[in-house]
Formats: C-alpha cells, sequence, structure tokens
C-alpha cells in the first residue's frame, strides 16, 4: 500500500514539476521574444523590402519567409485574406529568410523580377508551383523559370540581375536581420513590432485584432 | 520471514529508483525536444528508443513486485547504455567521424548543450543507462539472502 502511494505520488510530482518546467520556459521564451523584438526593432524594417499595403496603415505584419517552405505558402494567401478583411488597415513588409538549401538563389530570382515591377506576381506563381520547382524541399533553380513565364518578364534581364550586388547584399542583410531577431522558422510575423505568442494562424489573426483594436482607440 | 520482507522491499525500492531514474530521464528528453525545441540527431533517437519503454516495463514490474522483470529491462538498458557510450565517444572525438551513422539533420557529433562546462546530453544519458543497469542488477543479484 505504501509502494503505491509512493510510486503514484512521485508519478505525480514528476508530471506537475515537467507541466511546471514548459509553463516557466514557455513564459520565459515568451519574454525574452518579445524584448529581442524591441531590440532588435531597427533589424526589423528595413527600407529595402517588398511591402503590399497602405504605407500609413496602422497595422504593419513583417514576415520572413522562405519561398522553398511549405508553411510559408499556406500561410500566403491566408495573410493576403486577412489583409482583405481589414482594408488600407494592414501593410505586409516581406523579409527573407531562405533557410533551405538554395532558396536564396530563388529569392534573387524574385528581387530580379522586383526590378521590373513583378515581383508579386513572380512571388505568387512561385508559391503556387512550389512543388515543381523545389522537389523533396531542394529548390533548384533551373526550375523556376518554367512557372514564370507567361508573366512578360524579360528572363534575360532577370538572370542577368541576379548576380547584382544590390541584390546580394539585400539578402545578406535579411538573413542578418533574422539571425538578430533568433527567427529559426518560417514563416516568423511580426505585428507591429510583436512577435506571436505561439506559432499559428490564430494568434496571428488574434495578434492583428488586437492590434486594430489598440489603433482604433488612439 | 522479516528478512525476506525486509530484502523483497529492499529489492522493490532498487526497482523503484530504476524506474524514476528512467522517467526522469525521459521526461527530461522530452522537454529538451518537445519544449526547448532541440532536435534530437539519429543517435539520440535510438537512445530514447531504449529508455521510453523503460519507464512502462518497469512500473509493471512494480506491481505487484515481479523479480523477472530484470530479464526484460536489462537488455533495453544495457543496448542504451552502449548507444551512449558510443555517442559520447563520438563528440570526444575517440571515434573517427567516418564511422558515425548519420547523414542528414542534426550531426551526432555536434554538442548543442554543454552545462557546467562538462555536462552534455549523452552524457546524461549514459549515467542514467549506467545507474538503471547497476539498479537492476542489483535487484536481480542482490538481497536474495
Amino acid at each position: 500500500m505504501k509502494q503505491k502511494t509512493l510510486f503514484v505520488a512521485s508519478a505525480v510530482a514528476l508530471l506537475l514539476a515537467f507541466a511546471l518546467g514548459v509553463l516557466v520556459y514557455s513564459g520565459q521564451q515568451e519574454k525574452e521574444a518579445g524584448q529581442l523584438a524591441e531590440a532588435g526593432r531597427a533589424a526589423l524594417i528595413r527600407m529595402h523590402s517588398p511591402t503590399l499595403g497602405k504605407p500609413d496603415a496602422p497595422v504593419v505584419i513583417v514576415e520572413f519567409l522562405d519561398p522553398a517552405c511549405e508553411t510559408c505558402r499556406v500561410f500566403y494567401p491566408r495573410v493576403k485574406q486577412l489583409m482583405a478583411e481589414h482594408p488600407d488597415k494592414i501593410r505586409l513588409v516581406l523579409r527573407y529568410a531562405p533557410f533551405h538549401n538554395g532558396s536564396d538563389k530563388v529569392v534573387a530570382v524574385l528581387e530580379a523580377a522586383r526590378k521590373q515591377g513583378k515581383f508579386w506576381q513572380a512571388l505568387e506563381a512561385l508559391l503556387a508551383t512550389q512543388a515543381d520547382w523545389s522537389p523533396n524541399h531542394t529548390p533548384q533553380l533551373s526550375l523556376v523559370w518554367k512557372p514564370l513565364e507567361g508573366l512578360g518578364l524579360n528572363m534575360e534581364q532577370m538572370a542577368f540581375d541576379m548576380t547584382a550586388p544590390e541584390i546580394t547584399e539585400l539578402i545578406a542583410q535579411d538573413i542578418a536581420d533574422a539571425r538578430t531577431l533568433n527567427v529559426t522558422k518560417t514563416p516568423e510575423f511580426f505585428v507591429n513590432g510583436k512577435p506571436l505568442p505561439r506559432f499559428g494562424f490564430e494568434q496571428l489573426t488574434a495578434l492583428v485584432d488586437q492590434e486594430l483594436e489598440s489603433a482604433r482607440n488612439r | 520471514m522479516e528478512s525476506f520482507g525486509q530484502s523483497a522491499d529492499r529489492r522493490w525500492f532498487w526497482l523503484f529508483a530504476a524506474w524514476l531514474v528512467a522517467t526522469v530521464s525521459t521526461l527530461g528528453a522530452l522537454f529538451l525536444g518537445e519544449v526547448m525545441g532541440y532536435t534530437p540527431c539519429v543517435l539520440c533517437w535510438y537512445q530514447r528508443i531504449a529508455m521510453f519503454p523503460l519507464v512502462l516495463v518497469l512500473a509493471a514490474g512494480l506491481f505487484p513486485f515481479d523479480r523477472r522483470v530484470v530479464r526484460y529491462a536489462l537488455p533495453l538498458a544495457v543496448a542504451g547504455w552502449l548507444l551512449a557510450a558510443f555517442h559520447l565517444a563520438l563528440v570526444a572525438g575517440w571515434i573517427p567521424e567516418s564511422i558515425k551513422p548519420c547523414q542528414q539533420g542534426v550531426p551526432c557529433s555536434e554538442v548543442q548543450v554543454v552545462w557546467f562546462g562538462f555536462v552534455t546530453i549523452p552524457l546524461l544519458s549514459l549515467v542514467s543507462f549506467s545507474i538503471v543497469a547497476g539498479l537492476l542488477l542489483a535487484t536481480h543479484f542482490k538481497g536474495e539472502k
């Protein structure tokens, strides 16, 4: 009888300790992420980043994105829909976090398309066909051109622009900023400088709603 | 009669201690992996495969107390111990890189966590498996006078 009590008490104590550990640790992480975002505010938004939406929108979503990341592909239309639900209220700033091997080349292609004023079309075309040019999660530069046909892009010019030093610099800066902000997974969202408490679309919507609310009260 | 009761009690306690060590190790591994987000390397996974079932197997041997549980639990503990020793040797560089069985993801020779300057995850694993194996051997051989 005593043995059973000992066993059950130990099991419960261990599980409670584990749960407490989870609680304390995630609370700490959340606080640290907030502080990090606060300290790294300069690294959060750069003038060079592609943006969508009105410049004076009260809510700014900064998204760290990898064109080869599947979750980014899934999130992209939902973020666009979120923006459509609150017209003129949300601005999207895209930052690159090309964590997949070879993804930085694809980002360079996107930036080259941007030089021809077709960034968002190119991004959407590539996200929609992600599985074609990134078989087995391995982005292949030779395969990204086909999905871009029909957008009226000057491909030769793009192949030239891709290697431009300002594009290389821009990508390097985004990767450095991602490191500063401790962005290790994509997509990572910051809403008006605040990181998501936990990853998820509901959390993103909730944070956007909260920021919209506080903007309305201002 | 009384001495028998005492030795049985003692053996039960050793087994219970082994269960405690296995459970703490399991929860610790889950905390490191699931909460703190460290990706386990291949060798870590093999050690987990040896450690996690010990929690259930040893618990089953406690109620009612069954000494034969040692026969089922000891092979797991020994296998885990060998894996942990191999892992530790790999991290220490005693075994050349080419033998390491990981190709992708987190290399096993990479040290993700160091506490107090010398405590690493494979070391904790080796210590846990050693204690569990030792207690199981004690349960089997000792207390039988």
